[in-house]
């Protein structure tokens, strides 16, 4: 078994209010340093398969079709072994 | 059994002492846990069933009064709404978005389990001051949990009432109220009926969220409590959609005999309950549950509050359709057991028979206290508190200002705005006035709603409270022109072991008793929420009543805006020297002191009759309720509604604060146009009731002077900015 | 005419929807359900509002995917008339049919009430008869109607007249005070190129009934029936 692990981000230039109304708190609760926050979604998929090459195409395709919309989102994502 | 195990779940010696009698064994550990969660205060009304029954419950129009789901009442045509309201205090003041999301999920589900459609929520809620962040934090949870479900269930969240005082800062109230649409001839009773017939579980699977949610309910809350985060549950209001939707199919097809709820004390209470009620048993196999988590135990699975599911007492032979319509709507349908003629819940468990008892044990035998009753010694103080030598304000206008600011008379926009009121286009007035409007499609009739409620006054003289409770509740819907049908109530105190509280419990009910039969508004149904106290300290007593009324004629239905020039400005009632307990007194001079205003009902249902009479007849262009905050308060709510000014001349021999700002009873501001003034003054002196003309529609002020000299001239536009911008600007920090 | 509602889990518009074209506009309606595959018969089809499958994920993300979307696509690609409100519009982007996509409301919290909208364009079967930059008053009732295209779409949006509705103030300036939810250019409702797919936030089916507040909705929806039986009498 693998598992999928992928994270969902909006791109850059998409405003991403959330982000930005945690950024602003983060600063009034004092943290200076922070330049900026972007959300995310993450999301763990079991996958039934070991074979790495057929999972990562298969997990591609369902970041393409569902889980991330294009306009304004992109993905990434890691596959480990898993039990 | 280690009695350590029995009083963790909640029982004590002596509830141990008569389990063990009832069975003539001693319970199990499974068969302790049932009897702990069914014996919880929240199941049982161990403490308040003998209080109770002094409710009026009766009417030739109530059609259901307590003891079911929900309380049903005729509106005519065939027609019943079907309403009830519950709190979830507790869950709320852990984590206040699921706590009240899942307040929101369980009382839609007791409307449809009745068989009606649900077409309204209305919510209350009591938070501390939002100068303090943990109570902005539970505001915004809450309000984000209600809206959260009830938007996404398509209900429109149509009234609502928030008070904010320093009593509730540990133990936020959120009561939830829902009403539902239904025919005569679909209305369905809890029953496991019919010997055979299959059990069906419907819904979400059964996870390990929210065992022992009763037990809790019915305890204190304590520090240790909120670092534990304790099980609350999580809601699905997506399921919870296609769940109310099979249902409602399933009932139209006339596959069930009854149905009940998953809630509090989950598949324990829905099973004992239905059987007992229809007088017979019956017996589950744990085996067949769906679950969501492996390992359960079969003391989990009968006590998990997993919300969003369904038990459902099958006809002969319906099993395959209910199963079917359940598969359209992507829900799970399973036999879990059938119905038995010996009156035993027997749960078995892999071919084992875990727990065997009476079901008439669970729910009728559940030990009933006559809790010792003693009015608490701070009331004499409160009330003798000497308001003679309060200083006057120096300006009037300022006062005002200060009032309408303030979170409990101020716009809720910055709540209601997040609520979808408008869903299912039947919302002809949604929040913000004295109650909500509905029109009922098909007809030319309309529903009023409304809940209220005044812990304030309670903590003052909880029997004076208690009715002026339901009077104020039954006045702000005369006010749109509804008469007054029937009352639920959420009764939320402290400890009831604590003589102080259970005699403030008392007196409330006895209250509310009192102006529930003068008003001829029976009460069908509620729920007793005790225990609300952080660190041994009570919260006032809080009685809450949602109230239905019905309008014959929904194009009457009255605003409370002044919106036409030149309208005439009619005050009915009197004004009295009663700051005891008002706005008033608690913002301008930081007192909660004095007697609450006085009630006499008779004058009170008479002003409610003139009203609902002269409305009826198309002579009144807007009518509202002189509630929290006096006549003062009123007239700037009216102004502000209405988008036009006013201008008020008062005659009084009353000091000018007492005048403006007194909240005395039984009072309720009109404006009418100049042509019908005539006639609804004569109508006022017909029944006996004073009615005054203070004044005049128009400009873009809110002028008053008393005794020729001018009190405060306030601009529309500040008063309207500073009422709509309080809460927000809180609420930013 | 005949109009078709289409029904998915989580839908709770449809009702609305269907109560206004029944009983307001005295339309001939079906509702259809998410697991159908055929929507032939039907002249145009509404995706009403509500919380298609929770709308987890994203808004109308796991909805586009019902069985029924393939035949709403071909039915929209053909020139049939498709009308998104709310949910629908978020469903409608999800499934490509409307170029564009939905963010979270600017404000992070759920909103409702009534908004001025400016008709920016009446060459379309949805607004016909508004005037050209007319105020209309419809409410909304959501909480991810914050629509977003890059700044090339939203030129060519434009450019060929695809912004039907715009959230303005009462006298029709278009504010950043007047813009609810933080949209691009203060869109509250585009059309496609071709002039046949309309998704809009506001709730037209929500005011067709003076009762209610006002019936701006049934304007629009009447445009709906006006083009058709139009279209028809000419032979189109």
């Amino acid at each position: 078994m693998l598992l999928a692990k992928i994270y969902v981000t909006f791109k850059e230039g998409v405003p991403d209010p959330q982000g930005e109304t945690m950024g602003q708190s983060l600063l009034a609760m004092g943290y200076q340093g922070v330049l900026s926050v972007r959300t995310g979604k993450y999301l763990e998929i079991k996958l039934a398969t070991a074979d790495k090459d057929a999972a990562s195409r298969e997990v591609e395709e369902m970041c393409r079709r569902l889980l991330a919309n294009s306009v304004i989102e992109q993905y990434r994502y890691t596959l480990e072994e898993c039990c | 059994m280690e009695p350590k195990v029995y009083r963790q779940m909640g029982l004590t010696d002596y509830e141990y002492g008569r389990i063990k009698e009832i069975l003539g064994r001693e319970p199990n550990y499974v068969e302790t846990g049932m009897f702990a969660v069914m014996w919880s205060e929240h199941c049982g009304y161990k403490n308040s069933r003998p209080v109770l029954k002094l409710f009026p419950t009766e009417a030739p129009w109530v059609l259901q009064g307590p003891g079911e789901n929900a309380g049903v009442v005729d509106i005519g045509d065939g027609q019943a709404v079907v309403f009830k309201i519950e709190s979830h205090n507790h869950p709320s003041a852990i984590e206040p978005f699921q706590g009240a999301a899942t307040g929101v999920g369980g009382i839609v589900r007791d409307i449809f389990t009745m068989g009606a459609r649900p077409i309204a929520v209305l919510n209350s809620l009591r938070l501390g001051p939002l100068e303090n962040p943990r109570n902005r934090y539970l505001m915004a949870g809450a309000v984000g949990g209600i809206s959260f479900y009830s938007n996404c269930l398509g209900l429109p969240t149509v009234a609502g009432e928030v008070y904010f005082e320093p009593t509730y800062s540990g133990n936020p109230l959120v009561n939830a109220m829902a009403v539902g649409l239904i025919e005569h001839k679909d209305i369905l009773r809890a029953k496991a009926s019919g010997i055979g017939n299959d059990v069906m579980y419907i819904g979400a699977r059964t996870g390990r969220d929210g065992i022992h949610g009763a037990t809790f309910a019915s305890e204190e809350l304590s520090m240790t409590m909120e670092a534990q985060q304790p099980a609350v549950p999580v809601g699905d209001p997506f399921r919870e959609k296609l769940l109310l939707e099979a249902c409602l199919e399933i009932i139209k097809e006339d596959l069930i005999i009854g149905m009940q709820d998953m809630g509090a004390a989950g598949l324990t209470s829905s099973s004992c309950e239905m059987a007992a009620r229809a007088v017979t048993g019956m017996e589950l196999n744990l085996d067949l549950v769906p679950r969501r988590e492996e390992g359960m135990t079969p003391y989990e699975i009968m006590l998990s509050e997993s919300q969003e599911r369904m038990l459902l007492v099958a006809k002969e032979g319906a099993r395959e359709r209910i199963e079917a319509i359940c598969r359209r709507w992507g829900l799970e349908a399973v036999v879990i057991g059938r119905v038995t003629s010996d009156g035993i819940m027997r749960i078995k468990e892999k071919g084992r028979v875990v727990a065997a008892v009476p079901a008439k044990a669970l729910t009728d035998q559940c030990p009933v206290y006559e809790r010792e009753r003693r009015r608490p010694s701070y009331l004499d103080r409160v009330q003798n508190t000497d308001l003679s030598s309060l200083p006057e304000p120096e300006d009037y206008g300022a006062a005002l200002l200060k009032l309408i600011a303030t979170p409990n008379l101020a716009s809720k926009e910055w709540i209601y705005r997040q609520c979808d009121y408008m869903a299912r286009t039947d919302t002809v007035a949604g929040p913000g006035g004295d109650a909500a409007v509905l029109r009922i499609k098909g007809t030319g009739k309309g529903l009023a709603l409304t809940v209220d409620g005044n812990g304030r006054y309670c903590y003052l003289d909880p029997e004076r409270g208690g009715a002026i409770a339901v009077a104020e509740a039954a006045r702000n819907l005369s006010c749109v022109g509804a008469r007054p049908l029937a009352i639920t109530n959420c009764l939320n105190f402290g400890n009831p072991e604590k003589p102080e509280v259970a005699w403030q419990f008392y007196q409330a009910v006895v209250g509310m008793s009192r102006a529930c039969e003068a008003l001829q508004t029976p009460v069908t149904g509620g729920n007793v929420s005790f225990y609300n106290e952080t660190e041994g300290e009570a919260i006032y007593p809080t009685p809450i009543v949602g109230m239905v009324g019905l309008l014959a004629d929904i194009k009457h239905a009255c605003g409370s805006g002044f919106s036409r020039e030149n309208d005439e400005i009619i005050l009915l009632g009197e004004t009295h020297a009663e700051i005891g307990g008002s706005e008033y007194l608690a913002v301008i001079h930081s007192l909660v002191a004095g007697e609450p205003p006085q009630l006499d009902l008779e004058r009170e249902k008479a002003v409610q009759e003139l009203v609902r009479e002269a409305i009826a007849a198309g002579l009144v262009r807007a009518a509202h309720d002189c509630a929290e905050g006096g006549l003062a308060i009123a007239l700037a709510e009216s102004v502000i509604n209405g988008g036009l000014g006013a201008r008020i001349e008062l005659e009084s021999s009353l000091r000018p604060d007492y005048l403006l700002f007194s909240e005395s009873q039984s009072r309720v501001l009109l404006a009418v146009a100049p042509a019908c003034r005539d006639r609804v003054l004569a109508l006022a002196r017909q029944k006996g009731i004073p009615a005054t003309v203070i004044g005049l529609c128009g400009g873009s002020a809110l002028e008053v002077s008393l005794n020729g000299r001018v009190l405060f001239n306030l601009s529309l536009g500040e008063l309207e900015q500073t009422w709509r911008e309080s809460i927000p600007a809180l609420m930013a920090g | 005419m005949k109009f078709g509602v289409i029904v998915f889990p989580g839908s709770n518009g449809e009702q609305d929807v269907y109560h206004a074209l029944d009983e307001v506009l005295r339309q001939p309606v079906d509702y259809l359900w998410h697991g159908d595959t055929d929507v032939s018969g039907y002249d145009c089809l509404v995706l009403p509002g509500g919380f298609s499958y929770g709308n987890y994920l994203r808004a109308g993300a796991i909805a586009r995917f019902a069985p029924i979307m393939s035949a709403v696509i071909d039915f929209a690609r053909a020139g049939g008339l498709v009308l998104g409100i709310c949910n629908g519009f978020q469903i409608l982007l999800e499934a490509g049919l409307l170029p564009g996509a939905m963010l979270r409301n600017d404000c992070l919290q759920f909103r409702c009430q009534w908004t001025h909208l400016r008709v920016e364009n009446t060459a379309t079967p949805f607004s016909n008869r508004f005037r050209q930059g007319q105020v209309i008053r419809v409410p909304i009732a959501h909480g991810e109607g914050n629509y977003y295209v890059d700044a090339a779409t939203l030129a060519e949006l434009e450019a060929n007249r695809q912004v039907v509705f715009r959230y303005c103030d009462p006298s029709g300036k278009v504010t950043t005070a007047a813009n609810p939810n933080g949209s691009v250019a203060n869109i509250a409702g585009i059309i496609n190129r071709e002039g046949n797919i309309l998704g809009m936030m506001p709730r037209p089916e929500r005011c067709v009934e003076e009762l209610l507040g006002g019936s701006d909705g049934r304007e629009m929806l009447a445009s709906v029936v006006d083009w058709w039986q139009r279209g028809n009498s000419n032979g189109a």
